[in-house]
């Protein structure tokens, strides 16, 4: 056992556990969600500091060798992703201290935040694709609990359809994987990519690689899977908004991500193409539906979705480049998107609501939450000093260089749009005078607002600090994208050299 | 055996697509129940069906002789079943809940946080 593997799944179980023991004791569990999420960061930047200096690692559970028990393994982009979940992990329990009501609490908020954690992190860290199906369904359950914490009506009303849908995806993704294991008898990814690499020719295998697009495309909000989203994330208590939005959808992103590297990268001319497509007008679609919208919430909803045609168009191009791009893109937006999140949480806690024309004045009267916003909107946005810059400029360079000149046309054009939206808030919500003069709104502790502050302020450093220095991250999107396109490594880091355990 | 398993899959696949097609949302439990059924069925049929063949070793050899049954399939499954219980238990629930709160079992109403 490799502790560094193992540590960062245990943690959020172990926090998980110990706050459903505190059900009664609401500090202790205000404590063990700062200590929980930010054990969880920690093990993880030594799970990266480790998989950077020795390459994958991999961890037999109750060593079973390789395709017959359960591997964990974590490499670069694996682990990258864990380290990103502690981030925001630590930001949004910061953040939940200051919004988190004590009816949200006696209902177990808490305890679900950690099993949330637990479940995004297995997913990166599984080897074997039934174990991935069993992290994304506990992942799926702690969200749709706390979706519905509260209980209001409209909170209902997205519920319905988000659990509809998410379940949905699970059974397309059971079948495919219930297919898979009728066809190769094996479940280890990098067995079934070894095997299938022999099996080339097969009509099957396509069949299942759409399957799997179908299912991870429906949790990664890709364009026509995506409706879902926008009907439910601005529904539940800000917190669990910014958490899902930095989160879930990139859980999907990073199975896609996984599977049409490792497991179907063989026929790049179909699935890819298709893709490709997809990606494009899940950009177009996402940006014109925020364009529509009038609540700051509901806007940023539909920018997730237009902002994953760019990780998918990454990922789609499959040239080095693209793939780095992807990468670097799921970082940026993760940290970005979870920041503008919990930005209209203070703005809601300012003044009470979330729609545009109830709002305005902010820049007069808090002139460093509106430049706090500015960072990651603009980043958003694309606006180069920020991280967003880089991050599309690495993405449209990549679609130059792959001769894909009609979808980058479209990225550039869904920059330009997303720049139009991210005004709109800053104009309605900071810039123009406020709507009622007279209007008080609910006074504001000090220490609350602080702890609300926090959290945003040390997001947009990272923005900053990403768009100001790149270096390391590019250089490690770049390692983790010569990764991910020699499957070769994954299969032999997890088998052995000469891919022992063939039965 | 299997061909028989094979057209009973088709057969609830069909009428969970077309129970959740329907307007009610009590329909479109029942028809997320009969989806996870077909589904949790079919994982189990996939490796094949073996009869009375089970995967035991006997005393004093370290592997089962002959062929038998598969005994992978049957844990996923038992897995399977366990989670899409638990999922259906809260859906159950949820519609309930929303019952409560919306007062409708018509999935047209549901429209105010569409867009």
């Amino acid at each position: 056992m490799n502790p560094a593997v193992t540590l960062p799944l245990l943690i959020p179980l172990l926090a998980g556990t110990l706050s459903l023991m505190a059900w009664r004791l609401p500090r202790l569990q205000r404590w063990l969600a700062v200590a929980g999420t930010g054990g969880l960061l920690l093990a993880g930047s030594w799970l990266l500091h480790r998989v950077w200096q020795d390459g994958i690692l991999v961890v037999q559970v109750g060593a079973w060798p390789a395709p017959f028990g359960i591997s964990l393994v974590a490499d670069l982009l694996g682990t990258l992703m864990v380290v990103i979940t502690g981030l925001i992990g630590v930001a949004v329990a910061l953040f939940s201290l200051a919004t988190t009501g004590r009816g949200h609490q006696a209902f177990g908020y808490f305890p679900l935040l950690h099993l949330l954690l637990a479940g995004v992190v297995g997913a990166f860290l599984t080897g074997d694709l039934f174990n991935l199906y069993v992290w994304f369904e506990v992942m799926l359950v702690a969200s749709f609990a706390l979706l519905i914490l509260g209980g209001e009506k409209a909170q209902m009303e997205g519920a319905i359809k988000y659990v509809t849908l998410n379940l949905l995806s699970s059974v397309i993704f059971l079948v495919a994987v219930g297919l898979l294991y009728g066809m190769l008898g094996t479940l280890n990814m990098a067995d079934v990519a070894r095997r299938l690499a022999l099996l080339q020719g097969d009509g099957m295998i396509e069949v299942l690689a759409m399957m799997f697009m179908v299912a991870f495309g429906i949790k990664a909000a890709a364009f026509p899977l995506f409706f879902w989203l926008p009907a439910s994330y601005h529904t539940p208590p800000v917190a669990v908004s910014a958490l899902f939005a930095g989160l879930l959808t990139k859980v999907g992103v990073y199975a896609l991500f996984r599977m049409f590297t490792l497991i179907f990268p063989h026929s790049p001319g179909y699935t890819h193409q298709i893709l490709l497509w997809g990606a494009g007008l899940t950009m177009l679609s996402g940006v014109l539906g925020a364009a529509a919208q009038f609540e700051f919430r509901r806007i940023l909803s539909f920018h997730i979705v237009s902002q994953i045609g760019y990780m998918l168009l990454g990922l789609a191009l499959f040239t080095p480049l693209a793939v780095l791009g992807g990468l670097f893109y799921i970082v940026h937006h993760i940290i970005v998107k979870t920041n503008l999140f919990l930005i209209s949480g203070i703005v809601h806690r300012l003044r009470g609501s979330y729609r545009l024309e109830c709002l305005g004045g902010l820049y007069r009267q808090r002139p460093w939450l509106s430049v706090l916003f500015l960072v990651p909107a603009l980043s958003l946005a694309g606006m180069p000093p920020l991280s967003g810059f880089f991050a599309k400029f690495i993405v449209i360079r990549a679609g130059l260089e792959a001769g894909a000149y009609g979808v980058t046309a479209i990225a550039l054009l869904v920059g330009l749009l997303t720049l139009f939206s991210m005004v709109k808030i800053w104009a309605e919500v900071f810039w123009k005078a406020s709507p009622q003069a007279g209007d008080t709104p609910p006074a504001v502790e000090r220490g609350e607002l602080w702890l609300m502050m926090a959290p945003v302020v040390g997001l947009a450093l990272c923005t900053l600090f990403i768009g100001l220095y790149a270096g390391p991250l590019y250089g490690l999107a770049e390692a983790s994208a010569e990764q991910l396109l020699d499957p070769e490594r994954y299969i032999r880091a997890v088998l052995g050299p000469e891919g022992r355990g063939t039965p | 055996m299997e061909p028989v398993l094979a057209v009973t899959i088709g057969i609830l696949f069909a009428a969970a697509i077309y129970m959740m097609l329907r307007r009610s949302i009590v329909k479109l439990v029942i028809g997320l129940m009969l989806l996870s059924n077909a589904a949790n069925l079919l994982v189990f049929v996939t490796a094949g069906l073996t009869r009375d063949a089970p995967p035991l070793v006997p005393p004093g050899m370290s592997m089962p002789a002959g062929v038998v049954a598969d005994p992978l399939p049957q844990a996923l499954v038992l897995t399977a079943i366990v989670i899409s219980f638990g999922v259906l238990s809260f859906a159950v629930v949820l519609v309930h809940r929303a019952w409560e709160v919306v007062r409708t079992d018509d999935l047209d109403q549901l429209k105010e946080t569409d867009t």
